[in-house]
């Protein structure tokens, strides 16, 4: 179809707009309303343009583009419509620009400069909106701004999933807000904050702490989950004020989430640890560098020399870079030990020498729009991975079937085909059901071990799914990944793809969950369980807070407080660490160092420093290479972190090699769940990392209330309480004495206890049985 | 009964006030023969549409868009659910109808919608009523029963295989919903805000499949014509106006009411039946069809006949048939700041024209009335008009600055006065005594 616009001819397909051609041509429509991710609304006005023959100027956004059509976007016509529209808009909006926290990046505020008046020939009271409170991350406190785009409406049901605002009332007394007395929630919230074109949203953490012409605008990748959402970091005078999403369809689309957003505010929290800090008579002092390196690199000569290299353990986080992974596991290598791991919240480990490859998603996410059918095993989806779940959203939304095994009931907000809820021990067995189901639809034998397994009705919808469509793939969460039985589910998810033919992969817990296998952080001796479950002499912790990040925090804590050498690379000195920590060596952030995520589809995303580090936090490649220096290790004389990744991917490379989630004996034995209560364990998605725990705005919000005893009403009648009486948690030779609290998504015999968190910290592992009782 | 009088009725004929509204009165009167006729003799679509754009039935809602035509536009073959929905929120000021329609002769829409369904392969209709007149609702609701328990609605109608039901559905008072696409919206149960056009109802309508919309008096219509035939139909009125309408007559009048006479009958014989000017006194203009139509000075109006084309040549529009009388005490400007506030009010504040502008204009025209005005005032008013007209997603913009631009255009001078004396040209008292709240003559 051709169409011409100001002369220019644009070539466009069927179905497209007058906006979508003009954007082909370069020709700018102003607009306010009109988003490309959202749907059209064409309230705004402001995009009226001149079409030969049409009697009136008509909205770009919202006429279709015809065969022939001659567009005008600059005529007297159109520019006069446009310029009556910018009067409207501004008859009733504050002239508060100068104390406006959107000045200067403000839409309206531009386009008022090239079609609005000097002087207003409206004389009356400007209308005045009363201000809402919705929650720690928006504010919506000077809402007379707002110019009723909807665009913030439209967000929440189309790309979060809930329509958290609405406009309410009518005539020039239409105003947006929760419903009566509600509070923002999603996860995706502070997009809407981007999206709004003038002041009415803005966020509250950032409020007037800049102006957006004092920023600096630095790069950066997300060091939160494994989709490594691309980001741009505002700085002023070497402070991270502003983290903002950076545009990469392939990525993050337009979106990040909330957790990426905001979790900046931990980067300058006063509990930063600013200078390395030594136990001396069982106090922690600050010292110097090169004293607190001596310390270190002696404690472990001697400790390795007495003991041997395997009374040494390194445990890494799976956010630390893939340079300092890299560095980590060649230093603990280097003094003699197989110990190192970057999966702390990992617990069953038999698949590690049976890997085809490193685990990867399957596909890249840019792929997951053209699925016709997706099945997610055991994934807290929506809080673990925001923008995944948006993507299945939108797949759901364009008629995708997604289908969603898990442990926990939470409403995806995704229209979904099928959901089983059961108990993290039954994972494997409802896994195998359609397993089960597939073969049978597929008429190939029934798998080994499945006979006795019964394909019920939602099995079989699931499994049909995955048959009757073209595209389609399995997903395993971050609940199958850390589940005890991780290995059969994997074993499964295979079998279920190789009978239906879809792709299997892992989400992916983390940044670099991907990284870690590049970087080589995995165990030839103890893994991540191991090395707490058999105590070593010394550990290295890098990144990792063990009560908050491991699968059995108690089991880690007790094998800390007992060893010689716990030194700990952190950017924060408060926390349990101070407990058991020997040494605290201060290390920064992602804002604050070089390095390189690998996110889940195996794309390498390097990113630089975006201010200084803080004090005298260092970044953990160079503390670790020096480190490796003074223990005369060889192989430790990198001069950037760019030489260090070049050792691990080639230079250039925008995807790492190697993916494959093959195994090469994979096996199930599916047993009984047995007695008792179970626990069900999620990982809150403002618990779920050291910067989010820190972020004070995040830790406000309804995402961040301390963890409960979460039962269904069976469980809860058979324990003897009601919803808000406290109970007595335990597990093993910890307890915690949390509120219950009714919940129906909650499978049948489990108690859902969230990790992450103090409160919880003194229990066991996340998984497993677990005793209830009143308090 | 509130139908007062009539010529050559249609609709009116054998109505007994609430005497006979019910399906056994309305098949006394020839009730449900079209319906039993078209199934029975199994004609077929094309005949029903066919005569219905022989009677060249135009809307009776407002916009007068040939009946006939609007049903030719519907996919009848488009596979899956397509809908009828009849538009009884009747909110223009003014206008009052098809209350009176739907509360004494309630079969005749439902008997014209299952035709229309019929015609257009629909299978479910929807009649929105306007929230203020809840009884209006139960009455319907009332009559559809009575509809089904006697087979003329629900599934395989008079045995002929076809299947059609209908539901009452009732707004709740917002004006907006008048508009076809907002009262699709409010149906689906979202909040009442028209959609952007193109994609038109017909294509993409109620939940998204093919819709036909008409009002409720157009709907109604439809048995006379399959039973006098469509030419026959036309010819009670006149060319290419077919018909008999109703009108709703009310101001300064001595009988308002609603009158059913054939289209092109003298404005003069209207108001006569209406019992003429009250008081005696002298027309000063109309609003011929509703709110939103420009008014007509009474020179121009007493020279026109009542029918789409003639009020056009008159420069308003015929709209509802809702007809305003003025007479010579009537203060134009106050008579604007009233409409001017309605529309203000029910501005549905979606698209930022009609949103602000509505505000604007009232804001101006209530200075204006309260001695405030200014000299430039009415340049402004012509100028956020301008702006506003063409501009927005539905008619209701334009709804809003017709009556501000007619107003002034015809009524200048009063306005003038108001803004230079900062007092009406037509004394109070005299505005008072013509209201008829006060005692004082003229």
């Amino acid at each position: 179809m051709e169409i011409e616009i100001d002369g220019k001819m644009a070539q466009v397909p069927d179905g497209s707009t007058i906006m979508d051609a003009a954007q082909q041509v370069g020709a700018y429509i102003p607009h306010f309303c009109y988003h490309k991710k959202l749907s059209i609304a064409a309230n705004c006005r402001m995009c009226l343009v001149q079409v030969e023959k049409a009697p009136k100027p008509l909205p770009a956004c919202a006429t279709p583009a015809t065969n022939g059509m001659r567009v005008f976007t600059h005529s007297e016509l159109a520019v006069k419509a446009q310029q009556g529209v910018m009067e409207f808009l501004l008859i009733n909006h504050p002239l508060d620009c100068p104390i406006c926290d959107q000045g200067g990046e403000c839409q309206l505020q531009d386009l008022a400069v090239g079609y609005g008046n000097s002087a207003s020939r409206f004389q009356e009271d400007k209308r005045v909106v009363f201000h809402k409170d919705v929650g720690p991350l928006i504010s919506m406190q000077e809402m007379a701004r707002c110019i009723h785009c909807t665009r913030c409406v439209r967000f929440g049901q189309e790309i979060a999933g809930v329509m958290e605002l609405g406009m309410a009332n009518r005539n020039m007394h239409a105003e947006i807000m929760t419903f009566v007395g509600r509070s923002i929630d999603s996860e995706l919230s502070g997009n809407m904050i981007d999206l709004c074109p003038v002041g009415a949203l803005t966020s509250k953490p950032f409020r007037y702490a800049a102006r957006s012409w004092e920023l600096g605008r630095r790069k950066s990748i997300s060091p939160h989950d494994s989709i490594g959402a691309n980001l741009t970091v505002q700085v002023k005078n070497g402070v991270v004020l502003r983290v903002l999403p950076r545009e990469n369809e392939e990525v993050n689309e337009c979106w990040i989430s909330d957790k990426e957003r905001f979790s900046y505010e931990a980067l300058n929290s006063p509990a930063r640890l600013t200078r390395p800090m030594v136990r001396v008579d069982g106090t922690l002092r600050e010292v110097d560098w090169n004293s607190a390196l001596d310390y270190v690199a002696h404690a472990l000569k001697d400790i390795v020399a007495t003991h041997g290299g395997e009374s040494f353990a390194a445990l890494s986080s799976p956010q630390a870079t893939l340079e300092e992974l890299y560095l980590l596991q060649k230093l603990t290598r280097g003094l003699g030990s197989g110990n190192v791991d970057f999966r702390p919240r990992r617990r069953d480990f038999s698949n590690d020498g049976q890997l085809g490859g490193i685990p990867w998603l399957g596909l890249r996410f840019s792929e997951i729009k053209d699925l016709d059918a997706a099945l997610v095993v055991g994934s807290f989806l929506r809080k673990d991975h925001p923008l995944f779940a948006q993507r299945l959203r939108q797949l759901a939304k364009n008629w995708g079937q997604v289908s969603m095994l898990s442990v926990g009931g939470d409403d995806p907000l995704i229209d979904l085909h099928a959901q089983v809820t059961v108990s993290p021990a039954d994972l494997p067995l409802a896994l195998a059901r359609v397993v089960k189901a597939a073969a049978q639809f597929q008429g190939e034998t029934i798998p080994a071990g499945l006979d006795s397994v019964e394909a019920d009705a939602t099995s079989q919808a699931i499994a049909r799914s995955l048959l009757e469509r073209n595209k389609r793939a399995i997903f395993l969460g971050n609940a199958a990944e850390q589940s005890p039985q991780a290995a059969q589910l994997h074993a499964l998810a295979l079998e279920l793809a190789r009978l239906t033919g879809a792709t299997c992969g892992f989400i992916g817990e983390a940044a670099n969950s991907v990284g870690g296998h590049v970087a080589k952080a995995l165990p030839t001796a103890l893994n991540a369980d191991e090395m707490f479950a058999q105590p070593r002499k010394a550990y290295i912790l890098l990144g990792v807070e063990p009560e908050l990040d491991c699968y059995n925090p108690q089991q880690a804590v007790a094998a800390l407080k007992e060893a010689a050498l716990v030194v700990m690379l952190t950017p924060f000195n408060d926390g349990a660490a101070r407990e058991y920590a020997d040494v605290l060596l201060p290390t920064t952030p992602f804002t604050e160092t070089s390095g390189t995520f690998v996110n889940a589809e195996g794309r390498v995303q390097s990113f630089n420093g975006v201010v200084r580090p803080l004090g005298d936090a260092r970044p953990g490649w160079k503390v670790l290479r020096v480190l490796g220096n003074l223990l005369a290790l060889p192989g430790f004389d990198y001069d950037s972190s760019e030489q260090v990744r070049a050792e691990i991917v080639p230079a250039g490379e925008g995807f790492v090699g190697g993916l494959s989630n093959d195994l090469e004996r994979g096996a199930w034995l599916l047993a009984d769940a047995g007695e008792g209560l179970q626990r069900v364990t999620d990982v809150p998605i403002y618990f779920s990392d050291p910067l989010a725990r820190r972020a004070p705005a995040l830790q406000k919000t309804r995402d961040a209330v301390a963890p409960t005893a979460r039962m269904n009403a069976d469980t809860l009648a058979a324990i003897g309480v009601t919803d808000g009486v406290p109970v007595r948690v335990r597990q093993g030779t910890g307890e915690a004495v949390l509120t219950a609290r009714f919940d129906e998504t909650v499978p049948a015999r489990c108690v859902r206890v969230a990790a992450g968190h103090p409160s919880t910290a003194a229990l066991g592992a996340m998984f497993g049985a677990i005793n209830v009782e009143r308090a | 009964m509130a139908i007062l009088g009539a010529i050559n009725p249609m609709l009116s004929v054998g109505l007994d006030g609430d005497n006979a509204w019910r399906l056994a009165d309305y098949v006394k009167r020839g009730g449900y023969v079209a319906l039993r006729r078209i199934l029975e003799q199994k004609l077929p679509q094309e005949y029903v549409i066919n005569e219905v754009k022989k009677s060249v039935l135009r809307g009776r809602g407002g916009a007068g868009f040939p009946t006939g035509l609007k049903w030719s536009f519907m996919p009848r073959s488009f596979p899956g659910d397509k809908y009828v929905v009849c538009n009884s929120d009747e909110g223009e000021p003014g206008t009052f109808k098809d209350r009176d329609i739907l509360r004494y002769n309630p079969h005749s829409v439902i008997e014209g919608m299952a035709i229309a369904a019929f015609a257009m392969g629909a299978v479910r209709g929807y009649n929105y009523i306007h929230g203020e007149v809840w009884e209006i609702y139960e009455r319907f609701e009332e009559a559809i029963d009575e509809a089904r328990a006697a087979g003329f609605l629900g599934a395989d109608i008079l045995g002929s295989g076809f299947n059609f039901d209908l539901f009452g559905h009732h707004g709740y008072g917002a004006y907006i919903c008048g508009e076809e696409t907002a009262l699709l919206e409010s149906i689906e149960g979202k909040k009442g805000q028209p959609r952007f056009k193109p994609p038109f109802p017909a294509s993409f309508g109620l939940y998204g499949r093919p819709t036909t919309i008409n009002n409720t008096e157009t709907f109604a219509s439809v048995p006379y014509i399959i039973n006098l035939g469509g030419e026959h139909y036309l010819e009670a009125g006149k060319a290419n106006n077919g018909g008999t309408k109703l009108f709703s007559v009310s101001g300064h009048v001595n009988r308002p009411g609603n009158y059913e006479i054939p289209l092109g009958t003298p404005f003069a014989t209207l108001l006569e039946m209406a019992g003429g000017i009250r008081g005696g006194r002298k027309l000063k203009g109309c609003i011929p069809g509703g709110s939103s139509a420009p008014v007509v000075p009474a020179a121009a109006m007493m020279d026109c006949t009542m029918d789409y084309d003639s009020i056009a040549k008159a420069g308003s529009m015929l709209g509802s048939g809702a007809v305003i009388v003025m007479d010579e005490t009537t203060c134009m400007v106050k008579a604007l700041e009233r409409l001017s506030f309605f529309y203000y009010e029910e501005s549905c504040g979606q698209c930022t024209p009609c949103r602000e502008g509505t505000s604007w204009l009232y804001k101006v025209v209530h200075r204006i009335e309260h001695g405030q005005g200014r000299p430039d005032d009415l340049d402004l008013l012509a100028s956020v008009t301008g702006n506003i007209m063409g501009r927005t997603i539905c008619a209701l913009g334009d709804a809003a600055s017709m009556p501000v631009q007619s107003f002034i255009k015809h009524y200048r001078d009063e306005f003038a006065y108001h803004i230079e004396q900062k007092k009406c040209l037509v004394p109070v008292d005299v505005q008072r005594a013509g209201s008829g709240f006060f005692t004082a003559t003229v």
